[in-house]
């Protein structure tokens, strides 16, 4: 690993660590949204700098699609998104502080003390390539399983977040005429 | 060094995301708790990749965290609509009917 590279994950790193402790600092909620995306954005470079392009491109462009959602649902469902008064929506922050720092000693020491296996010197030259032939190979499995998951969040998430299904409107049998609505439509209503 | 080094960093991030989500009242806040320590597994995985398993199967654990985030965000903003629609409520407090 150049010179270079080294600098840009240092910067990164230490970037998307800030970032992160700024998500449960702020006071804004859209302050909060960016600072997420900054320490995520700063996440996909470090897989960039890493040796994978595609999947570091792929994870920012996702990121900044799901934090400008994120955005609209922390507006418009938390008080105070201007963060012009200081606010604290926290519960057991001590038990949390305990937990997550031996969380953190417990990760830590694991990586200071397994003894890691020697390092491969050999890469592909085309990751993108070998990511693909993996996932239309051999892991052909874990992306048709992958897809299915999608799928059914995508189902799962279009009932949940609906409001009135047909089911509402016509009864469970979907024989309900007229349909039970909160306002009648048409002539004459 | 730098293979521990982006270890580090990668616990950092979990450890963060994980205060976060066991200290945040607000689902949503709960939901960038846990997108951090998925970020943090990504650093892991994608440190594990070029250090230690050049592999496309390495690349697939990527695949599968990213999966992971996405599906995390669409149904946490399902639930929190559900909730909030019905019961206006976007607080964890405000929804421990269940609890013993």
């Amino acid at each position: 690993m150049g010179t270079t590279a080294a600098v840009l994950l240092w910067t990164l790193g230490v970037l998307a660590l800030a970032c992160g402790v700024l998500v449960f600092t702020l006071n804004s909620m859209a302050r909060v949204t960016f600072a997420l995306l900054a320490s995520l954005v700063c996440v996909g470079g470090v897989v960039t700098v890493l040796g994978l392009p595609y999947l570091g491109v792929v994870i920012v462009l996702m990121m900044a699609m799901e934090m400008v959602i994120m955005a609209v649902f922390m507006i418009a469902y938390m008080m105070n998104p201007a963060g012009l008064t200081p606010m604290s929506m926290l519960h057991n922050k001590r038990g949390a502080l305990a937990i997550s720092g031996v969380v953190f000693a417990a990760l830590t020491s694991a990586v200071f003390v397994v003894p890691w296996p020697d390092r491969p010197r050999l890469r592909s030259k085309d990751t993108t390539v070998q990511v693909g032939m993996s996932l239309m190979g051999d892991q052909m499995l874990t992306m048709v399983t992958l897809g299915f998951v999608l799928l059914a969040t995508m189902v799962g998430a279009t009932v949940l977040a609906t409001n009135r299904g047909r089911y509402d409107r016509f009864g469970d049998d979907l024989d309900q005429r007229p349909a039970r609505d909160p306002a009648g439509g048409g002539v004459g209503r | 060094m730098t293979f521990e080094l982006l270890l580090f960093l990668a616990a950092g991030l979990f450890s963060i995301g994980l205060f976060g989500a066991l200290s945040q009242q607000s689902i949503v806040m709960i939901m960038m708790g846990i997108e951090l320590m998925i970020g943090g597994i990504i650093v892991a995985a994608a440190d594990f990749w070029h250090f230690l398993a050049p592999t496309g199967s390495g690349q697939v654990v990527i695949v599968a965290a990213v999966v992971a985030m996405a599906v995390e965000m669409a149904m946490g903003f399902a639930v929190t609509t559900a909730i909030y629609r019905a019961r206006q409520v976007d607080m964890t407090d405000m929804a421990e009917d269940l609890k013993g």
